[in-house]
């Protein structure tokens, strides 16, 4: 139970953000170099027909 | 007590403004073909069905299920970049002042049926009904589940009602061919939408509370954000206003650090003493003392005495 009631005890965590944003671009980073964002966009231009409730 | 309805508007202004720009592209509804450009390169921060003839860039829930669909599964940097850039900045601030999907429950929620509720019974359960989605079909189901040798997008295909209506209808109302091919899946998920519609209208917000998977991911950034809604303790009355005004029921305390607080900041609008605020300064660090004094005195003679009194009290 003291998982549920721990919830409303945390506190905002001020400048942990600046670290987390660093990890996302360098995350973004390497994903460009393995060319990953080529992937997203050969997703994203076909019609996923399973996606909209078609297929 | 007079309302800040202004930063409500600006919230409305920033949603429709979001939306346009993320789901504008008219040539794709008109001729039931989706957009190709180099914008697709590119995920923005909420929910964005990319099969929809209007997207005009990537969803990261999307991506992500497109990465673990791969047959050699890969860490998805691309998506974790997006997804931890947009958490670490915004947390659920993408659900309340930028996400479509939001912005029509918000929209379904103002029509006058119903007896309005913030949350569905039993929501202590419910609430975490998004971590599952999260991790059964978002992670482990669009790795494992298969359509003959091909796996399948498990969220996009079983539950987000999203691609039936910014998607599938618009591109059966122009294209001839779909129609050919609805099934019985195109019946499931007009029936989770409907589903979502009629709830929508009596919850606030019932995708967003108890079944979005991004929503959970963010929920997990709230508290660690940039983007903030501070709670200045010594200038709060205790008058309730802020919890009375918030769509999840969330206590000052908990707004902006609970992993349920969409940051719409409602709770702001309603403030008497002007505590909660976005941002760091305190807006009313020098004259807590005579604010307070000064609404305490005007609910009591105003509106709620009890209320007053019970704090006098302590």
């Amino acid at each position: 139970m003291s998982f549920w009631s721990r919830t409303p005890d945390k506190k905002q965590k001020r400048g942990y953000w600046l670290p987390l944003l660093m990890i996302g671009i360098v995350c973004l980073l390497v994903g460009i170099y393995q060319e990953q964002l080529t992937d997203i966009y050969r997703k994203a231009v076909m019609i996923c027909l399973e996606c909209i409730g078609i297929g | 007590m007079k309302h800040r309805f202004g930063l409500q508007r600006i919230r409305l202004l920033f949603q429709i403004l979001y939306t346009i720009v993320t789901n504008g592209y008219v040539y794709g509804y008109l001729q039931g073909k989706i957009y190709k450009g180099p914008l697709k390169y590119a995920c923005v921060p909420g929910l964005n069905c990319y099969s929809c003839p209007g997207a005009t860039f990537s969803c990261p829930l999307g991506a992500l299920q497109a990465a673990l669909n791969e047959r050699q599964i890969q860490i998805p940097f691309g998506v974790l970049g997006f997804l931890f850039i947009f958490g670490s900045i915004f947390g659920r601030f993408v659900c309340g002042w930028l996400c479509p999907f939001g912005l029509f429950q918000d929209l379904l929620h103002r029509i006058p049926l119903f007896h309005k509720r913030k949350r569905l019974p039993g929501h202590k359960v419910l609430k975490y009904g998004k971590y599952l989605v999260l991790v059964g079909l978002v992670l482990v189901g669009s790795s494992v589940l298969f359509t003959g040798f091909a796996k399948i997008p498990a969220f996009c295909k079983y539950l987000y009602p999203s691609g039936t209506l910014m998607g599938a209808i618009p591109l059966l109302g122009v294209n001839e061919q779909l129609q050919s091919q609805i099934g019985g899946l195109f019946y499931w998920k007009l029936g989770i939408l409907m589903g979502l519609v009629i709830l929508s209208i009596k919850i606030y917000r019932p995708f967003c509370q108890y079944l979005c998977p991004l929503g959970a991911v963010y929920g997990w950034f709230n508290r660690f954000s940039l983007v903030q809604i501070h709670w200045e303790q010594d200038a709060c009355i205790s008058c309730d206003a802020c919890k009375e005004a918030c769509p999840v029921n969330l206590r000052p305390e908990q707004i902006s650090v609970s992993a349920e607080c969409i940051k719409c900041g409602k709770c702001i609008s309603v403030c008497p003493t002007r505590c909660l605020h976005y941002g760091r300064k305190p807006k009313v660090e020098k004259k807590h003392g005579q604010v307070k004094d000064m609404i305490a005195t005007k609910c009591k003679m105003e509106q709620n005495p009890n209320r007053i009194d019970k704090n006098e009290n302590q």
